[in-house]
């Protein structure tokens, strides 16, 4: 069927801010559904409220508005834009929630705009648990027993009739939020009640807990013919009762027979025709591991994380074809744009192993419990390919850039072969390390899999790795025991560990051998067809299939890897940029990554796309067999900053900014020497090794001082001290991972926080424009509010940023992008961190200000001169707009994590608010964050002292507003004192009530909670803190965000808000 | 123990040989199914044929009870790497001392997928697998080109006929090198299935009177198989309704006039979409044939496509004109591989419902 020529400009809906479960794999799909639309020539309208994605990009779509995602936004923009159509299902369960919200309400009908892809039935037969079910049963496809229930004694009853234990799911929430497993009735009740909150429509399921059974899933795909194919079946390697978000995936699946694998094919395409799903499909099945018994857990009606995967797994470009099936074509009419020769009709097959693991954020949440349960924790992911599972195995850990490099990296060697045993009881993120020590201990295969339920397929695989490791400890390195372990991936430093020597002797005696990593292509077709995408992965020991390429020049674009807290989708969104620029300048482009959530990493955006970990020796094989005329690390985060060495001694020539001036910006002596040079100031401080070095120093500057570690991204380990307890406390913790770096100790300044990012070309910058936190310094760049134009700096501080700014690019002989954050009290301005690399705020600035910040750099990276390329240098004019950028965080997702905010980054995403005024842009800002007031007008406030003279004011407009302000002893007292009503409430330690019983009564809009500075060992605080995200309430922890709040609160003029299409910003 | 794989080129692989150590000559094709390993290794179809399998762990659950005859049929097997683990509820045993007890000479370790591609671009070519260290290339490679695959139908069918019980219609197999399958989808749908040897007459098979006639798949070049057309044609003349598969599908044509010819690497594995020429739907199949049927040769008043390989629009199905008989060149009876068009087998109960 050709495609429907009634289709003509069509709505496009993404999935708002990266939260834990919903993060880049849908800017990956919708900037290719996107692209795919355009090559159709269609008119594309985009709405997403993440600054940072790809997609809202005026090369990906025709018209872009960065707005909040709600029913009113998208309303107004089908009224101006009058699209045709809307495509739901790319936007991840944000955007399919809205859309069938709009559908529902009559609204598409009424002005006749139809959802394209998949239909509004469709979508309410998959997602909505009673109907899902019905259909299931009417097909004869099996689901655990299970009732959906809207009060919790009906999920008591039930639970009472299967047994425990039971499974909670939630309807229409994502990453499995709200979700658990409860083992008894207190469990029930808790879990419940939370997750009725949470569920779009207050139902949750209660279901037979198939915990232990194989989590399998299938991707597939069908168009409005009939025709039906899958792309790829997964295995987890966790068995069900892991969110798969969080679980290590194999494709394809590994332990199936024929008749099992096949079995779920047939019926995850039964069950895709039953619904009448023209599109992508996701279908997740528990296998029972000793019989042909299975369960469908779930069917995901669009593109998700799963078919993010799956497309990088196999080369097939889901999301394009889900585009073009949803334009009216059939699979048999697409081509398969990675052979040219085949269809999209067709099946991948694969010809190597791929291993996908989660990247956990428990480094950023050391309180956080590490549990991995059936609610989604992992902020990003990894994958990697080899031709064996230990191989691939062994490339994921070393990608996921967590101190891990082999499965001795957790060292759980001091435990009893008792307590391996307990531990392993309790799944988490350290799982399969903890089965390589129990394998090392010498616990069997039997019992390792009667706890885990792991197959022991994977158990047997772990064990070959830890043979290995005891090979190599134990005899002579031959070379052929070197090619065996190279075979499954142990890197040159764990070999060398092993085996005493050094890491120079173990490459050295590879290449005197012959043992030298291969590049295989992914084909979609295991070599049945010649395919001409050049998307390769290592092997040892097999023959290189990379074609020699020559004539143009070659440039290296390193990639960011896992999504993490601090280094997020901004970065990719960087190397893309910079990809692009690099190809129409005339280069041959080669990006290396290992993230398959992202754009980067899609097979046409680069002419070759390497998937490898970023480490020193597998980017080394890459340069030994590209040889690039350079590479460029300033857009890949600290991931690719942290190779330019290791590239330097490969004789790869670093472009841009050279290596020892990146270098300069984070030595802290070479750094103060270079202030000092230009004549700017910077708090004082001093770098130090040990504690005792550090509390000399801090008492000398005098408390407050921020302690970190040199050479980390996010703040990481960043901390505030106010005594020398702080100190021996933060020093404990840096220290818990080795440092090759000195840590700093600097005085702490508390003024306005002030960022730029900035382009200089050697002689001359471009700044385009200035940033301002809502937050006062000491609350890290990254979780706070920022404001473009800065609103509350004179013109002389602009100047002098500016000056400032000038000074630092030339003394670091910035050759491309500069990032500098500083600090301004009064018209004091200090420098408190140089950055010359891009940076989070490069998406967001590029937009707002219409200067194409990345494509510019990389200009001038070429050579080229800003004054040549048409720009006038200098801090740039201010934009009609106002654009605040909004930090969005995950709390919610990771139990035990303390949500107060300070110097280390806790946020997940950003949205952004753009507006004429600087109250309609705050206001966009916190509705795009999802901070919806008021609901019960109850708030509770609960400050630390010396933030109890703000807290009037703020409590006194609050009241203004309508508020009751419950508040603790101390704070009420302050309040009543100075004239603001305010309800004294115990605190939790005393008898109901308290103020527990308030938040968990459900009946708070709102907490204001400042924590002490410092090491707060309240544990008061945290446990409000907790219970309030937990039970869906908004915290705030910074009195400026309190008053950036209310302020938006209170100017209810704005309400009918202004879209802007930032394509026309120029 | 080491072995080497000698391609008729002079491309040679090193590896370590699996299962028997003795030497073999064969014709080299590839498999590209990730799952199914045992299937394929017990298709009658793989006889004259050591085979390639592109997906690099094999073995992983071990031997099951899903064997698609008595015994493994290829000359010779191609791995990367085999599991020395298998893990399945259903495993019996590991395909090391399977390939051992089948005699099966074979070798891991080898870079299937840079082997594939010479096939791919060369085109399928005869081999060698040996674990004798001092081969001797000049000696060999006149002796890979003169290898033929010869008679191999008359090896794997069955020596007699036998019945398998059932209350429906009356179904003659004809077995060519019948995967278990075929028989066992009929009998699924109630069939009495009779399988008879290759070369039984059409008259013995015409005079028991069956409600229909199942061409099984088989091996070797259908062109070589002169005596078994020649009964095939009569069955065509019988006006009993006739389902053919593979093999049997390339005999219905050579009987007919049409000609077939040998692909250049063939289609072996579970992906391959054929498009249902009536309905323009796409099902994804089961392959294994390196022979193709010449649609252009079939005269058109006699038997038109049915079906059609998307990739490379070779022919993979044909009806007859005027008569209850339709072919097909992939394996709706899958195993291993999709079963989408499974639904070909309840078209024939179809058909022989209607001739009662």
């Amino acid at each position: 069927m050709p495609r429907n020529q009634d289709i003509k400009k069509v709505l496009v809906i993404g999935s708002g801010p990266i939260i834990i479960g919903q993060a880049a794999e849908f800017d990956y799909a919708g900037t290719q559904a996107c692209r795919s639309l355009k090559e159709e020539g269609l008119e594309v309208v985009l709405l997403n409220s993440n600054p940072a994605t790809i997609m809202t990009d005026k090369d990906i779509a025709d018209r872009v508005y960065i707005e909040p995602l709600t029913t009113e936004v998208v309303e107004q923009l089908i009224l101006k834009e009058q699209p045709d159509s809307v495509l739901p299902t790319l936007g991840g369960q944000a955007g399919l929630n809205l859309a069938m919200e709009l559908e529902e309400a009559g609204f598409l009908k009424e002005h006749n705009v139809r959802l394209i892809g998949t239909t509004a039935e469709t979508i309410k037969k998959a997602e909505d648990r009673l109907e899902f079910k019905a259909t299931m049963e009417k097909i004869g496809e099996p689901v655990a027993a299970s009732l959906v229930v809207e009060n919790v004694e009906d999920g008591v009853a039930f639970a009472a009739k299967i047994g425990y234990p039971v499974v909670l799911r939630p309807a229409y929430t994502l990453g499995g939020s709200g979700g658990g497993i409860a083992h008894n009735v207190v469990e029930l009740e808790e879990i419940l009640a939370n997750g009725l909150r949470l569920s779009r429509v207050g139902q949750v399921l209660v279901e037979r807990c198939i915990a232990g059974w194989k989590e399998i899933e299938y991707e597939v795909m069908r168009d409005s013919k009939g025709n039906c194919i899958t792309v790829c079946n997964m295995e987890n390697i966790d068995p069900v009762g892991v969110h798969t978000g969080d679980s290590i995936v194999v494709a394809p699946s590994q332990t199936l027979g024929d008749k099992e694998y096949q079995m779920l094919r047939t019926s995850a395409l039964n069950i895709i025709s039953e619904l009448n799903i023209t599109g992508g499909c996701n279908v997740q099945y528990a296998l029972h591991p000793e019989t042909f018994e299975y369960c469908v857990i779930e069917v995901n009606p669009r593109v998700s994380r799963s078919s993010a995967l799956a497309s990088k797994a196999t080369g097939y470009p889901i999301a394009k074809v889900a585009a073009k099936i949803a334009l009216g074509y059939t699979l048999d009419e697409i081509k398969n744009a990675v052979t040219k020769k085949t269809y999209a009709s067709f099946e991948p097959m694969l010809d190597y192993c791929v291993v996908k693991m989660p990247r956990l954020p428990f480094d950023k949440f050391i309180s956080a419990k590490r549990t991995l349960t059936t609610q989604m924790k992992a902020t990003g992911e990894v994958m990697s390919i080899c031709d064996n599972f230990e191989g691939a195995l062994m490339k994921a850990i070393r990608s996921l850039e967590q101190h891990v490099d082999s499965l001795m990296s957790y060292d759980f060697t001091a435990l009893s072969r008792e307590e391996i045993l307990e531990k392993l009881e309790i799944v988490d993120d350290r799982r399969i390390w903890l089965i390589a020590e129990a394998i090392r201990k010498g616990i069997s295969y039997d019992e390792i899999h009667n706890i885990t339920k792991i197959d022991k397929w994977f158990i047997d695989k772990i064990a070959i790795l830890v043979e290995m490791e005891q090979a190599l400890k134990t005899q002579e390195l031959t070379p052929e025991l070197l090619k065996e372990a190279k075979r499954i991936e142990f890197p040159d430093n764990v070999i060398a560990r092993l085996t005493g020597k050094s890491e120079r002797q173990i490459h050295d005696m590879r290449h005197e051998n012959g043992i030298v990593a291969a590049y295989k292509m992914v084909d979609t077709c295991a070599a049945e067809f010649a395919a001409e995408t050049p998307y390769y992965y290592s092997v040892f020991g097999s023959q290189n299939e990379v074609e020699e390429t020559s004539g143009k020049k070659k440039v290296l674009v390193l990639g960011s890897g896992p999504i993490r807290i601090g280094q997020g989708i901004e970065f990719d969104f960087c190397s893309v940029h910079c990809t692009w620029a690099f190809a129409k300048e005339g280069y041959e482009t080669i990006i290396v990554n290992n993230n398959p959530e992202t754009v980067s990493t899609d097979f046409d955006i680069a002419d070759k796309l390497y998937f490898e970990p970023l480490t020193p020796e597998d980017v080394e094989s890459i340069v030994d067999l590209e040889k690039p005329d350079g590479a460029v690390v300033q857009f890949g985060g600290q991931t690719a900053i942290k190779l330019t060495e290791s590239l330097m001694k490969m004789g790869v020539p670093i472009l841009g900014t050279a290596a020892e001036d990146v270098d300069a910006a984070e030595d802290r002596e070479l750094f103060d020497e270079i202030l000092a040079q230009c004549n700017i100031p910077r708090p004082k401080g001093d770098t130090v090794f040990t504690a005792e070095e550090a509390k000399e120093v801090a008492n000398r500057l005098g408390y407050p001082v921020l302690v970190r570690p040199s050479y980390v991204l996010g703040g990481q380990g960043m901390q505030i001290a106010i005594n020398d307890h702080d100190i021996d406390e933060f020093i404990g913790i840096i220290n818990r991972i080795a440092q090759d770096h000195p840590i700093l100790v600097d005085k702490y300044l508390q003024g306005k926080e002030i960022e730029v990012d900035a382009v200089c070309d050697g002689e001359d910058i471009l700044i385009p424009g200035i940033m301002e936190h809502i937050e006062r310094a000491g609350i890290h760049s990254g979780d706070s509010i920022s404001v473009y134009p800065a609103q509350s700096i004179s013109e002389v501080t602009k100047r002098k940023i500016e000056e400032y700014t000038k000074r630092l690019a030339k003394a670091l002989h910035v050759i491309g992008m500069i990032n500098i954050q500083f600090i301004v009290c009064g018209e004091e301005v200090y420098v408190i961190e140089v950055n010359p690399r891009s940076s989070r705020t490069v998406p967001y600035i590029s937009k707002v200000t219409g200067i194409p910040i990345v494509p510019l750099a990389t200009q001038v990276i070429i050579g080229h001169k800003l004054k040549e390329l048409g720009y006038t240098p200098g801090l740039q004019k201010e934009a009609d707009y106002i654009a605040i950028k909004m930090p969005v965080f995950s709390f919610e997702k990771i139990r035990g994590a303390d949500i107060s905010l300070g110097p280390e980054m806790k946020s997940t995403g950003e949205c952004l608010g753009i507006a004429k005024t600087f109250n309609e842009a705050l206001y966009k800002a916190f509705l795009g964050a999802g901070v919806n007031l008021p609901k019960y007008k109850n708030m509770i406030m609960t400050v630390r002292d010396d933030d109890k003279p703000e807290a009037v004011e703020i409590g006194r407009r609050f009241r203004a507003l309508g508020y009751r302000i419950f508040a603790t002893r101390g704070t009420a007292d302050y309040l009543n004192e100075h004239g603001v009503k305010a309800i004294a409430i115990k605190k939790i330690e005393q008898e109901s009530p308290n103020l527990m019983d308030l938040i968990l009564g459900h009946q708070i809009d709102l907490v204001i909670d400042t924590p002490p500075q410092g090491a707060d060992r309240s544990r008061d605080g945290f446990l409000i803190r907790r219970n309030a995200i937990e039970t869906g309430v908004n915290v705030l922890t910074a009195m400026d965000t309190a008053n950036a709040l209310v302020t938006s609160l209170e100017n209810t003029d704005i309400r009918q808000l202004t879209l802007i299409d930032i394509a026309k910003i120029k | 123990m080491k072995a080497f794989l000698i391609l008729e080129d002079g491309t040679v692989f090193e590896g370590t040989s699996i299962g028997s150590t003795r030497d073999m000559i064969s014709e080299i094709v590839f498999n590209t199914s990730m799952t199914g390993y045992l299937e394929v290794l017990t298709d009658p179809s793989y006889a004259g044929q050591a085979v390639v399998m592109t997906y690099p762990l094999i073995g992983n659950y071990g031997i099951t009870p899903d064997m698609e005859s008595k015994k493994a049929w290829p000359d010779g097997y191609i791995v990367r790497e085999l599991s020395r683990m298998p893990s399945n509820f259903r495993c019996e045993g590991t395909i090391q001392d399977f390939l051992k007890e089948q005699d099966i000479p074979g070798i891991a370790g080898v870079d299937t997928r840079a082997l594939t591609k010479i096939l791919r671009e060369k085109g399928t070519m005869n081999g060698m697998i040996t674990t004798n260290e001092n081969y001797d290339l000049e000696e060999i490679i006149p002796k890979l080109h003169a290898y033929k695959v010869g008679d191999v139908v008359s090896k794997v069918t069955c020596s007699e006929k036998y019945v398998i019980e059932g209350n429906g219609p009356k179904v003659a197999l004809m077995d060519f090198g019948a995967k278990n399958n075929i028989a066992k989808s009929l009998n699924q749908r109630g069939c009495e299935v009779t399988v008879y040897p290759a070369h039984t007459t059409a008259a013995e098979i015409i005079s028991s009177n069956p409600d229909g006639i199942m061409l099984s798949n088989g091996p070797g070049d259908p062109a070589d198989c002169t005596s078994i057309i020649e009964e095939v044609k009569k069955l065509y003349n019988s006006d009993i309704p006739i389902f053919a598969i593979c093999l049997g599908h390339q005999l219905m044509a050579l009987a007919n006039g049409a000609k077939t010819y040998k692909l250049k690497y063939g289609h072996r594995g579970g992906n391959h979409p054929v498009k249902d020429l009536e309905t323009g739907r796409v099902y994804i199949s089961s392959q294994n044939h390196g022979y193709a049927v010449d649609a252009d040769s079939l005269d058109p008043s006699v038997a038109v496509p049915a079906f059609e390989n998307v990739n490379d629009k070779t022919n993979e199905g044909m009806a007859y004109i005027g008569k209850n008989i339709f072919t097909v060149q992939f394996h709706p009876e899958a195993c291993p591989g999709p079963q989408d068009s499974g639904y070909l087998f309840d078209r024939f109960m179809k058909m022989m419902g209607g001739t009662k």
